[in-house]
């Protein structure tokens, strides 16, 4: 692994004007500390994707298929016919630029490929000297007409230029709302490591988390057993902290409804207290007005790394959740804490496997709203389903147990611009902290920043890429952090929980990072439960603790 | 120096000659006043209908709507239904805001790194600005040309001339929408090679439509207020045109036929460019869909059946873990069954 730079001299080396030599003149450059690994090829083998074989980026060689060109042209084709999104934005971008500064990556490394119009224009110059009439006529006079109108044959370094920076954006979609028309660079890098994926070009953040989700049911690869035994240790812990033992089920028939959340929250802090969190509620919720929530271990991700390979590969890990849900017999689903988990169901699951028929239009039999805005998905958000309990006064809260914490809220890419989930979340922090402060207008809701690491690229080895990309949300962090003092950054999503932390340790040493149901847990008042001395992460509660040092 | 431009500054400089010099040939007012031009609009309403209907023939398989603003969910919570449009009515209004005004622009931002270690996103309203400016003047440009292709002018053409030159400066009479558009252009060229990155980004086909529109501006102009082109000439011409009775009118003089093959070349350069963009805006599916996915079930025409790992195999798998930690199973497992006795070979 490469050496990481220093903050300030990550800071300082960014600069945005790039190099008089033209880009297509420029050849890639693959980079340490840039690039994630290649796919472990058992795990391409597991789930029956092409070309399994050991390779690496920085090789030379990547060991490609003879007829690889063949390969990605067909697939081109074929997706062109397939998609209109990429038909439309692979013709009509007009390079204004307007995208350009709008990218993390770009903002936070300075590198020219990365601004969103030039990632674009990566898989664009191909497409117009393979597909384009103008593209094949022009072409035919000579290689100099060819790159002033921005054509290009796909050769070796053209392939690897287009895998280095496809890894590089994390479909965050940003740059889709500013766009004049609304060109999407998520649907673009979706479509280019489809392509990839055609001749086995995955990396294996990716690629092994597939793997897993397919067996054992979530990313982590984390066996029913193993699982249950989790599970049970958050169980203890929470009777510690609270005096109130709680009892999750899992896998039951005939219970209300269905809960999943990614696997992350069971797995590393801090996503492991707003599993607690979670976990705490619905026993309230069982206790006080009997309602049957349930786990899985078969469908124990929400998450979905399959988006981050294919639009096949994605049908085939959601396929668990109505399954599931099927199989158990329950009323509706609820889902947890996550980005682009959200973006799947709300976008793609109800197309892609259902229609969701044996399912009930969703209904709180707590307050009894109807979830009208779920009605045919027959899948609910927790935030919306506890800023529903909420408002309509069915929780016990005591707010002032949050008030070490001064919170501020970062918006999920995925369900900030491919959802529209900005208040439900707000609402609930409002109502279970009083300390709260919005960072930068530019910086939150549509136009939130991505937190550095998502669509698959959360992994050790890019962490200078993470870091960088990492710096605006960090940036505006860090603002309120001088500004208001704020120490805890509230997120709904499992792969923040796991890449915030990193990149506040970075760039804002002095905060940390929640889950918004880690924050509902410490507020709600259990029945029956003893004296709380200290919050779901052990540490005192506000005026107690001068009883933690007895 | 730049080939980009270079190339695209001397394809509009030869398109210029090439008129202009032509013109002086025999039967070249014929060439370039009635051949071409009817060549070039059947170019151009062909390749126009033929680009949109073979973006159409693609089909939306996801309902995947960029969402910028609160969705429809609980009755309480105010929804943002333009930005986050839950009814057809939200996407019609949503459209008309982003062709008519470049809602999506009118957000740009831009980013810089300040003293320290702060980074700032101030409004940017330039390009925006400029850009609309560019599409209105070149709309009421064009408009107002309606004048040379209609009899009797129709009062709206006859009012928005009127509008347009309502200053009243000199004879005849300044149209702002001329200027103007030559401003946007001269602007929308300047920030290309003035602003390190759009340079980067820039392709001889992004300044070659620059130059052909600023060629198109510059002789109109040049006709109107300086060589005072034979304006009612130059009707009866066009008339021809439309009439589908074309003949020549002499003496109307060679700029007005590089102003003619300008447009020509710009129509029939429309369909096979970036310049489409004025048809895909409408087919783009992160600004032209509901977003209802939860609500409604979107079909996605070409949906096939996958392969899946079911709970049976799931269960199989794993069955004696999960009994062995109290998980519910659907087969228990099979009783030690007694072995079945070899069979000897």
């Amino acid at each position: 692994m490469s050496e990481l730079p220093k903050p300030d001299e990550l800071f300082s080396k960014i600069d945005y004007r790039p190099a008089p030599k033209g880009w297509m003149d420029t050849p890639v450059n693959i980079r340490k500390g840039i690039a994630c690994y290649a796919s472990n090829p058992k795990s391409v083998e597991y789930v029956g994707l092409p070309y399994p074989r050991q390779w690496s980026c920085f090789d030379e060689d990547w060991q490609l298929p003879e007829n690889w060109k063949e390969i990605i042209s067909k697939g081109f084709r074929e997706r062109l016919d397939r998609f209109r999104s990429i038909k439309v934005f692979m013709d009509i971008c007009v390079r204004c630029g307007a995208c350009a500064d709008k990218c993390h990556f770009f903002i936070g490394s300075g590198d020219p490929k990365n601004m969103p119009v030039l990632r674009a224009e990566l898989l664009r110059s191909v497409y117009r000297n393979d597909f384009t009439t103008a593209g094949k006529i022009i072409g035919s006079i000579g290689k100099n007409f060819k790159k002033i109108i921005g054509a290009r044959e796909l050769d070796l370094q053209v392939l690897k230029e287009w895998w280095y920076y496809l890894f590089q954006c994390s479909e965050c979609r940003r740059c889709s709302v500013f766009c004049p028309y609304g060109i999407d660079t998520a649907e673009i890098t979706i479509m280019g490591r489809e392509l990839l994926n055609l001749i086995g070009l995955n990396v294996d953040w990716i690629a092994t988390p597939v793997a897993n989700c397919y067996r054992t049911g979530n990313h982590l690869g984390i066996q029913p057993h193993a699982y249950k035994d989790m599970m049970d240790f958050f169980t203890d812990d929470i009777e510690e902290i609270t005096g109130v033992r709680v009892e999750p089920s899992f896998n039951k028939k005939g219970a209300d409804i269905l809960f999943i959340t990614p696997s992350g929250d069971i797995f590393a802090d801090p996503g492991t207290f707003t599993c607690m969190g979670y976990m705490m509620l619905f026993h309230y919720l069982k206790e006080k007005y009997g309602f049957d929530i349930t786990w899985s271990t078969y469908a124990s991700e929400g998450g979905n790394f399959g988006f981050f390979t294919s639009h096949e590969m994605m049908k085939r890990l959601n396929s668990k959740m109505y399954a599931e849900a099927k199989r158990l017999g329950v009323k509706w689903i609820l889902g947890g804490e996550c980005g682009h988990m959200w973006r799947v169901i709300h976008q793609y699951m109800d197309t892609m496997n259902g229609p969701a028929d044996f399912l009930e239009e969703p209904v709180s039999p707590i307050t009894g709203t109807k979830f009208e805005n779920a009605k045919s998905t027959k899948m609910v958000h927790i935030t919306e389903f506890t800023a529903d309990l909420i408002k309509h006064n069915k929780l016990d809260l005591d707010p002032s147990r949050n008030d070490h914490l001064k919170v501020t809220y970062h918006d999920s890419c995925n369900t900030a611009r491919g959802m529209g989930l900005l208040e439900e979340p707000r609402y609930v922090i409002k109502n279970v902290c009083n300390n709260f402060y919005e960072m930068p207008a530019n910086t939150i809701r549509e136009q939130t920043f991505c937190c550095g690491s998502g669509s698959g690229l959360n992994a050790g080895e890019n962490m200078e890429l993470r870091m960088q990309g990492g710096l605006p949300r960090a940036n505006a962090v860090k603002y309120v952090h001088e500004k208001h003092g704020v120490n805890m950054l509230a997120c709904i999503c499992a792969i923040d929980r796991a890449a915030l932390p990193a990149s506040m340790e970075y760039w804002v040493p002095e905060v940390d990072v929640t889950g918004v149901h880690e924050m509902v847990a410490n507020a709600l008042i259990l029945p029956g439960e003893g004296k709380r001395t200290t919050d779901l992460r052990s540490e005192p509660l506000p005026g107690m603790e001068e009883d933690d040092a007895e | 120096m730049n080939i980009s431009y270079m190339y695209s500054l001397i394809a509009v400089i030869i398109l210029f000659l090439l008129a202009y010099v032509g013109v002086k040939f025999p039967g070249g007012e014929v060439f370039f006043g009635i051949i071409i031009p009817y060549l070039a609009l059947i170019i151009f309403i062909l390749g126009f209908i033929n680009r949109v209907i073979d973006w159409a023939r693609s089909p939306v398989p996801f309902r995947i709507p960029t969402t910028c603003g609160q969705q429809k969910s609980l009755p309480w919570i105010k929804s943002a239904n333009i930005d986050n449009p839950s009814t057809t009515g939200g996407v019609v209004v949503r459209m008309i805001l982003e062709v008519v005004f470049l809602r999506s622009l009118f957000r740009n931002t831009k980013c810089e790194l300040k003293e320290g270690d702060k980074i700032s996103y101030e409004w940017e309203k330039w390009l925006w600005l400029f850009s609309l400016t560019f599409h209105w003047a070149f709309f009421t440009v064009l408009f107002r040309h309606l004048r040379f292709f209609t009899e009797p002018v129709p009062a709206c053409v006859q009012l928005l001339e009127k509008l347009d030159g309502f200053l009243q400066i000199g004879l005849p009479g300044l149209m702002l929408s001329g200027v103007a558009l030559l401003a946007a252009v001269t602007f929308l060229f300047l920030r290309r090679i003035l602003i390190p990155q759009v340079k980067y980004i820039s392709l001889g086909s992004d300044y070659f439509p620059l130059f052909l529109i600023f060629g198109i501006a510059f002789t109109g102009i040049l006709m109107r207020y300086f060589t005072k082109v034979d304006i009612v000439g130059v009707k009866e011409f066009t008339m021809s045109l439309v009439t589908l009775n074309p003949h020549v009118i002499k003496g109307i003089g060679g700029v007005f036929y590089v102003h003619l093959f300008f447009v020509s070349v710009l129509l029939v350069y429309f369909p096979f460019s970036k310049l489409m963009h004025l048809g895909g805006i409408f087919m783009s599916p992160t600004r032209n869909l509901v977003n209802n996915s939860r609500v409604k079930r979107h079909v996605n025409p070409w949906n096939y059946p996958v392969k899946v790992h079911t709970y049976d195999a799931y269960e199989d798998e794993f069955r004696e873990k999960m009994i062995e930690i109290g998980l519910p199973v659907e087969k228990m497992m099979a009783p030690e069954t007694p072995e079945e006795p070899e069979e000897k070979e």
